[in-house]
């Protein structure tokens, strides 16, 4: 029971990361029908920029205030990441629209190897660690020989996604940016019809999905305090078998599919072998696209019009 | 056609003024097939104008061309005294010309509202609430929709709320693709009667297209004929509903 309760808290940290990294696949899918298959390097890369930015505020300004420290660091993160993201949509993916739909595909693959290299190069292929950041745990249980803990920064993890999500939503729904954002996903040539800038709404959505990606990084560097060129792969991979799992193209879809497979893998770590995760999500993957290939919350193909 | 007429309406020789929207000598191809072949429309300040033609004839890709969707590969469009050909679509809707375009293309994941409110961006949700007011007046069945999910209306419902969006933006051109299709003989009138009431109270410059000849050429104050991508007629409304030729093509059958 308490190894349950554990896992369970440490499968939602997880999910959480993944979740906020699937949103930039589904919208990027939504909107453009493509799979950015560089957007795990874009996380990754937003790892690094949270790790230097870190260095910087905390040995150059030194703050102290690590919910200071972490503020700032989130910000940044976020505002560069979006910056990259939208340079490159318009280097690697803009002039390929209207192109045969594999084309953008492509030009994206080979842009997550250029992300993960640069960074290779630039910043060395091992490990970057940072000084632990939040180390409190709270004690939930103890039964004499196992406590189960929740640490502060998985509550700060949970708590941020929850916020950012809650804003993210608002967005979508309720302002007239993401009202265009959805009309342009829904008919892109009506969309433009109707006034809306169909170029500037598609930069929009990498912009966002950047800032989420960003989020997840600098959490996800916090989580871990260390940085690998290599991380963008496989985490890239498992949230987009997240969003697959949760429906392409559906936010919340994109949420639910990263708690599932944070819980999948968590659990499947603890009670079955931890050498075998990445196999539990990547059958995931499998078995969602062949029996169920609109996902848990995506939409059948066919729609009355 | 064996004699191909086009002749120039009077009313149109008549205006010195000149028109709000012109469409000069344009051709606009899918692929290697000439889909407009060289096309000239005048639609001037507070006219009804119709454009009536069969099936595949081209009269949405007029539509669309005007607003660059695809462009013409040759001949210009100009709006109010400016090139618009090479204008960007959005750009275009910013002039403030509406579509109701050909297969009514609401968004099928927003409710009624939303759809109403994408309309309304172009004029910046100054007169939202009167606007909205009115487009429920002329179709209450929208209001009772209002939360529901475009893409589960009706097909004379989706008829009503493109018409309804397109009003949203307050157009100084209302373009609409075939308003009657999928429609109640009822609602036709309606929609046909708002038509003419907006074009008389507020001067709003409508341009048609139509299959159904009949309704549209009473309608309007000057059609054009549609023929493989070519005008073969033009004249005042009431004038070309006399004519033999499209008696015979369009109106077989009577009035429907």
């Amino acid at each position: 029971m308490e190894i349950f309760v554990q896992q369970l808290i440490n499968g939602l940290t997880l999910g959480s990361i993944y979740g906020l990294i699937a949103i930039g696949y589904t919208m990027v899918f939504g909107i453009i029908g493509m799979v950015n298959f560089a957007h795990g390097d874009v996380f990754m890369v937003s790892a690094f920029i949270a790790l230097i930015c870190f260095l910087l505020v905390t040995t150059v300004m030194g703050i102290t205030s690590i919910f200071l420290a972490l503020a700032i660091v989130l910000v940044v993160a976020m505002v560069f990441t979006s910056l990259l993201n939208w340079a490159i949509e318009r280097v690697a993916y803009r002039p390929l629209r209207g192109s045969f739909r594999l084309a953008p595909m492509i030009s994206a693959i080979g842009m997550s190897i250029f992300l993960a290299n640069f960074v290779q190069v630039t910043q060395g292929p091992r490990n970057k660690p940072i000084p632990p950041m939040v180390t409190d745990v709270i004690v939930l249980m103890d039964n004499g020989s196992y406590q189960v803990t929740l640490a502060w920064k998985q509550v700060i993890i949970m708590a941020i996604t929850a916020i950012l999500l809650a804003g993210f939503w608002y967005l979508v729904q309720k302002t007239s940016l993401g009202r265009a954002q959805r009309a342009c996903e829904q008919d892109r040539k009506m969309a433009a019809l109707l006034g809306i800038n169909v170029d500037h709404t598609i930069s929009l959505t990498f912009v966002i999905g950047a800032a989420l990606a960003a989020v997840a990084g600098t959490l996800y560097l916090m989580y871990y305090g260390v940085a690998n060129f290599a991380d963008g792969f496989v985490p890239g991979v498992k949230a987009f078998t997240a969003a697959v799992l949760g429906g392409i193209g559906s936010l919340p879809g994109a949420v639910l599919g990263g708690l599932l497979i944070g819980l999948i893998e968590t659990f499947w770590s603890a009670y079955f072998s931890i050498e075998y995760k990445d196999v539990a999500a990547f059958s995931i993957l499998a078995i969602t696209l062949i029996f169920m290939p609109q996902g848990l919350l995506g939409r059948p193909e066919v729609e009355k019009v | 056609m064996s004699d191909t007429l086009t002749a120039t309406a009077p009313v149109a020789t008549a205006r010195t003024d000149a028109p709000m929207l012109q469409v000069r000598g344009v051709k606009t191809f899918y692929g290697n097939i000439m889909a407009l072949r060289g096309v000239d429309v005048n639609v001037y300040k507070g006219e009804i104008v119709t454009l009536i033609g069969s099936n595949g004839a081209g009269k949405s890709t007029l539509m669309m061309t005007i607003f660059g969707q695809p462009r013409p590969r040759e001949g210009t469009i100009t709006f109010e005294g400016r090139d618009i050909t090479n204008v960007p679509t959005h750009e275009i809707a910013h002039l403030k010309i509406a579509q109701s375009p050909e297969g009514r293309r609401i968004f099928p994941r927003m409710s009624v509202f939303e759809n109403l409110q994408m309309g309304a961006a172009v004029d910046g949700f100054a007169h939202f609430d009167a606007d909205l007011e009115k487009v429920f007046v002329l179709f209450p069945r929208l209001k009772e929709r209002i939360n529901q999910r475009g893409g589960t209306l009706s097909g004379g419902e989706q008829q009503m709320l493109a018409i309804g969006r397109a009003l949203m933006s307050r157009p100084r051109l209302l373009m609409l693709d075939e308003p009657s299709l999928g429609l109640a003989p009822l609602v036709v009138r309606q929609i046909f009667d708002a038509i003419r009431e907006l074009n008389r109270t507020e001067g709003l410059t409508v341009f048609l297209v139509e299959q159904n000849a009949f309704h549209a050429l009473k309608l309007a104050h000057r059609g054009y004929v549609l023929v493989n991508g070519a005008i073969t007629l033009s004249g005042e409304g009431r004038e070309l509903l006399e004519r033999p030729e499209v008696r015979a093509a369009y109106l077989e059958g009577g009035a429907h």
